[in-house]
């Protein structure tokens, strides 16, 4: 095998959606981060210059990723699991703390995030152990073995405290429900986010009294030989209008006020003009400004370098997790809705090669590479666009950060060579 | 059905990803979102306001600089706040009230802490202010009045208000604008064009350079000069001559429609309306419901015009025909309408025109008046006819001028009395509406629409729109509607007989007394009935005095009007007053220098104070007192 021939099976349609999506994002980072005095791009003392370096890096990555043997990466999953759930271990004793979450190794030149590399190591482990002969999804304790390989890392990363990278780890279930799990266990956790929304919203009476009245129209319109299980579904509406009340009790008393302040300011509860005004300046500070920026740039955007929020700085953490208000000030809707199309192409485009692979590892993967990006792209820009509460990720190829980038690539190129290796499997 | 799951989330979040956005980019997107940007602060450059002149190129208005205090309230930080009160000489209770209107306004755009502060303030000021983050002082200049009269005319600036602001998006809080006067009319040409520097700040609202390198900042543009068609001199002369009158005066050159002087007593000195002290002098002023000093009496003041207004009757039954300038009718000291005999002064006899305006004979007019209804086949003709006439010599409308206030007055017409008394043309008739004939009835007028009328029989039969505005930049003005002739319908043919009786009035008529020495006037005095009401109750005041004139007689300079309150007989005090304006004009200089000493010294406050005494009081006292009778405030008098 040459690389050669790893070359021409290569997936060239995701590489260059990768491509364009990293010249995209590096463009915006430079944006964001210059200033009329820097003399090079390739300054390597700025952070657009650190990102070039990054993104050069990542590029020799990747033929060191293609060159490793394809089995390379099903044999020693769980060796690299093991190394990765140690090492956010170790972050409880020798973690670096930044922006006040304990979630880097201070690596001297650069801080390593060992999470990113913890996903990469969960998708590959969680792929093994499903792909396993010996491993049956529709038996209970195999179920609880593959949400164990997702929840340890959760679990680890959770106190960092990172609620957005925990977040990345159950998005993993994914791949479990397209391997056998029953499709009701997600429509269960749909059903209990839909309730718990609603229930900030309108309140329990409301809900109370929606259920009756889909009861009452669903027994008018029944056909009579259509027999009701009664009690099941007593149960479900007694266990949904206590889990409701439970909503409210956990919301008020549970939750600490910036928790309960994001919340009212994505499902836009707060009324009073004040009060909102109030939030907007603290807590909801970043996604009124990236809201304002994103708005500002209207259809066709202020032009490249021409952002004067972007400029003055007025989104925090711009270059990181909100990159892409950058996109849409300077760039406009023409902007954002190609960065919206890559992403959707990228993924669609996975979605189809993890479907065409012959082993169950590399389909597994495959999913997994899958529910990782969307998640981190779904979380980011639905919070950079007001659309979901913050929590902070970054979006993938697009935000400023070294490992970040890495895994991301290391991510996408394992599967990139299981895929271009598939034909060569099983003979 | 798995295969798909995954895909057609993708798909919907997608789906969603491009609504939000739309929304966000497209829908709530304006244009103008640069005014709102926070991170684009714009620094602006004001041009001197324009100067004033009068027609001769005197100053009348120019500026001062001033110094206004401005507060940015999201960038204020702790301060000693006694120390800053007494330094702008303010105390703590309306620095907390002004900054939290500031706060209200705006958080992040100035607002005047404390406007307006003297030169000497200033100077104090300058060194400390820049340890009080927040604030700074904003360099304005504010209008500098060479003259203490006009105003009337000139009007006023002050800082724009809400309204203003939500009218006009050229204004930011604490600029100036014209509030009436020339000042309002003029504010274009007056005030230039602000310039515009836009810098870019970031989050910490430090500058960090011009945005978009300066190409969308503008340079102020200068407000230009004007110079107005008022006589700074006769100006001050006739506000001079007012001091404790109530009423207008209003010169026009004929030739032109140019006012040459507009004055209302009683007023007030315009520089009071200037700087820090000007909201309470203003409220003092405003607030006088008595003496009334803000209301322009020279153009708002409508009231009936007395006999002035025969000459119009006499021009329009020459025109219709109703009338030869030998047409006589008899005065017996009075005529009857119906059973009733109403009184007249002129002394009794045979009345032509000539001597009937002269002599100003209620019952010639009276007689004229009747003539030309006889005119008409229907009295509604003849009254659609005489209003026709009436309201060509722009009597009952606004005048097109370029003055900010006024008002129409009224012409009485065929709807008018078909509403009082019934349609039909045996409901009303002449007799019915017999006091138009003597400007005593219906008709309203201002002074400066009896000057206009006297300007059209001036040029006899037509007359230019009265404006103000002569000069903008040194250049002289060509405003279509300023320098086209308005004509009357009155033939030219008609008016010398009248004028004739309107010199007559100066050589044996009512104003022989105020001849003025080498200048030959033409004119009409009035004396008119005055009724207020007084809690409600019909009350006859003592007349008021009105006199028209216009001077020379052949080639007329100055058309004039002069319309006092309670100032009696036409002659008494609109007379002299209008005799020594016209002299003042004319000649430059006055030779009846003790007619002018009496009419400078002599006031009505006695007259104007009756009302509010509350006591009984006589009206028309000292002369002609046979006349004067005794009304009681409480008793509903009828009229002679």
């Amino acid at each position: 095998m040459t690389g050669k021939s790893v070359l021409k099976r290569l997936d060239w349609l995701t590489v260059l959606f990768y491509v364009l999506l990293l010249t995209i994002g590096w463009v915006n980072i430079y944006s964001s981060t210059f200033s009329e005095s820097d003399s090079s791009i390739f300054d390597f003392g700025t952070l657009h210059g650190k990102q070039l370096f990054f993104i050069l890096t990542s590029f020799a990555s990747i033929v060191i990723l293609l060159a490793l043997e394809a089995n390379f990466y099903e044999r020693f999953s769980s060796v690299l699991y093991i190394i990765s759930m140690v090492l956010l271990l170790g972050l409880f004793v020798f973690g670096k703390t930044i922006a006040g979450a304990t979630s880097w190794y201070d690596l001297g030149f650069f801080n390593l995030q060992p999470s990113e590399l913890a996903k990469v190591a969960t998708a590959l482990a969680l792929a093994k152990y499903l792909s396993d002969i010996q491993t049956d999804i529709k038996r209970n304790k195999d179920q609880l073995y593959a949400f164990l390989i997702i929840l340890i890392p959760a679990i680890l990363i959770i106190p960092q405290p990172d609620p957005g990278s925990a977040l990345v780890f159950f998005s993993l279930s994914f791949v479990i429900f397209r391997e056998g799990l029953p499709i009701y266990y997600l429509g269960i956790v749909f059903f209990a986010i839909m309730v718990f929304v609603t229930t900030l919203m309108f309140g329990t009476i409301w809900i109370t009294i929606s259920i009756a009245l889909i009861l009452v129209i669903f027994f008018l319109l029944k056909k009579k030989k259509f027999r009701v299980p009664i009690i099941p579904t007593v149960i479900a509406v007694v266990l949904t209008i206590l889990f409701s009340l439970s909503v409210d009790f956990v919301f008020n008393n549970v939750f600490e006020q910036r928790h309960r302040d994001r919340f009212s300011l994505w499902l836009r509860l707060e009324k009073d003009p004040a009060k909102l005004e109030h939030i907007r300046k603290t807590i909801g500070y970043n996604t009124y400004q990236s809201e304002k920026a994103i708005e500002s740039g209207g259809f066709f955007g202020k032009g490249f370098l021409e952002g004067t929020r972007t400029k003055g700085d007025f989104v925090p953490e711009q270059h990181t997790d909100y990159i892409f208000s950058t996109v849409g000030e300077e760039w406009g809707f023409l902007g954002t809705a190609t960065v919206v199309l890559l992403f959707t192409f990228l993924l669609l485009r996975l979605v189809y090669l993890s479907e065409r692979q012959k082993t169950g590892f590399a389909r597994m993967y495959g999913y997994g590479v899958i529910s990782i990006l969307l998640v981190h792209y779904f979380i980011n820009i639905g919070m950079v666009i007001g659309v979901l509460p913050t929590i902070g990720i970054p979006l993938p190829f697009f935000s400023y950060g070294g490992s970040g980038l890495l895994f991301f690539t290391a991510l996408l190129f394992i599967f990139l060579k299981l895929d271009a290796n598939r034909l060569k499997e099983g003979i | 059905m798995k295969k798909l799951l995954l895909s057609s989330i993708i798909v919907i979040i997608g789906i969603t990803f491009l609504g939000r956005l739309s929304y966000l980019q497209i829908f709530s997107f304006s244009p103008d979102q640069v005014l709102e940007d926070p991170a684009i602060k714009r620094v602006y450059d004001y041009p001197e306001r324009g100067y004033i002149y009068d027609r001769n190129g005197k100053l009348l208005v120019g500026n001062d600089p001033a110094y206004d205090v401005m507060v940015i309230p999201r960038e204020v930080r702790e301060l000693d706040t006694l120390e800053l009160c007494g330094l702008l000489k303010i105390d703590k209770e309306k620095f907390k009230k002004e900054l939290r209107k500031a706060r209200i306004y705006s958080p992040r755009l100035p607002s005047v802490f404390v406007p307006q502060l003297s030169k000497e303030d200033y100077a104090m000021l300058q060194e400390k202010m820049r340890h009080y983050a927040g604030f700074y002082i904003q360099k304005r200049s504010l209008r500098y009045y060479d003259t203490n009269s006009g105003a009337n005319v000139l009007g006023y600036i002050s800082e724009v208000n809400e309204r203003d602001l939500t009218k006009n998006p050229y204004y930011v809080q604490g600029e100036l604008t014209g509030r009436t006067g020339v000042e309002k009319v003029y504010e274009d040409i007056l005030r230039g064009r602000k310039g515009v520097q836009y810098i870019q700040k970031d989050r910490f609202n430090r500058d960090i350079g011009p945005y978009k390198n300066g190409t969308l900042d503008t340079l102020p543009e200068q407000g230009f000069e004007i110079n107005i068609t008022i006589d700074k001199e006769l100006q001050e002369y006739g506000e001079r001559l007012m001091v404790g009158k109530w009423g207008g005066i209003v010169a026009i050159e004929p030739a032109t429609g140019e006012i040459l002087s507009m004055i209302s007593g009683p007023t007030y000195d315009p520089s009071l309306l200037v700087g820090r002290k000007r909201s309470a002098n203003y409220s003092k002023l405003h607030y006088d419901s008595i003496s009334k000093p803000t209301f322009d009496r020279s153009i708002s003041f409508e009231k009936s015009p007395g006999s002035p207004f025969k000459a119009i009757n006499a021009l329009i039954a020459l025109q219709e025909g109703a009338i030869t300038p030998s047409t006589s009718f008899t005065c017996h000291h009075g005529f009857f309408i119906g059973r009733h005999k109403k009184g007249c002064h002129c002394g009794g006899g045979a009345r032509n025109l000539n001597n009937g305006i002269y002599l100003s004979c209620n019952a010639y007019f009276v007689g004229v008046y009747k003539k030309i209804f006889e005119q008409f086949p229907s009295n509604s003709e003849a009254m659609d006819a005489w209003e026709k006439h009436v309201k060509s010599f722009g009597l009952g409308s606004y005048l097109g001028s370029d003055l900010y206030t006024g008002r129409p007055g009224t012409v009485p017409s065929t709807d008018l009395y078909n509403k009082w008394y019934g349609v039909g043309d045996k409901r009303w008739s002449a007799t019915t509406t017999y006091s138009n004939a003597i400007g005593q009835g219906e008709v309203n007028v201002t002074p400066i629409q009896l000057a206009n009328m006297t300007a059209a029989i001036a040029n006899r039969g037509y007359f230019f729109t009265p404006h103000v505005l002569k000069k903008v930049d040194g250049k002289k003005i060509d405003i279509p509607d300023f320098v086209e002739p308005k004509y009357t319908t009155i033939d030219k043919r008609h008016f010398e007989p009248v004028i004739q009786g309107m010199a007559d009035v100066y050589h044996k008529g009512t104003a022989k007394y105020v001849q003025i020495p080498g200048i030959e006037i033409a004119g009409k005095t009035g004396t008119v009935e005055n009724y207020v009401k007084i809690d409600s109750v019909r009350t006859q005041l003592t007349d008021n005095s009105v006199f028209v004139a216009f001077a020379p007689v052949d080639n007329p300079k100055i058309a004039i009007a002069v319309y006092i309150q309670n100032g009696y007989y036409g002659s008494r005090y609109a007379g002299h007053i209008a005799s020594l304006m016209i002299e003042k004009y004319i000649k430059r200089e006055i030779t009846r220098t003790d007619l002018e000493k009496r009419m400078l010294e002599r006031t009505l406050e006695h007259e104007y104070a009756k009302p509010y005494s509350g006591k009984e009081f006589k009206i028309n006292e000292y002369d002609w007192s046979k006349h004067s009778s005794v009304y009681k405030l409480q008793n509903n008098q009828s009229e002679e």
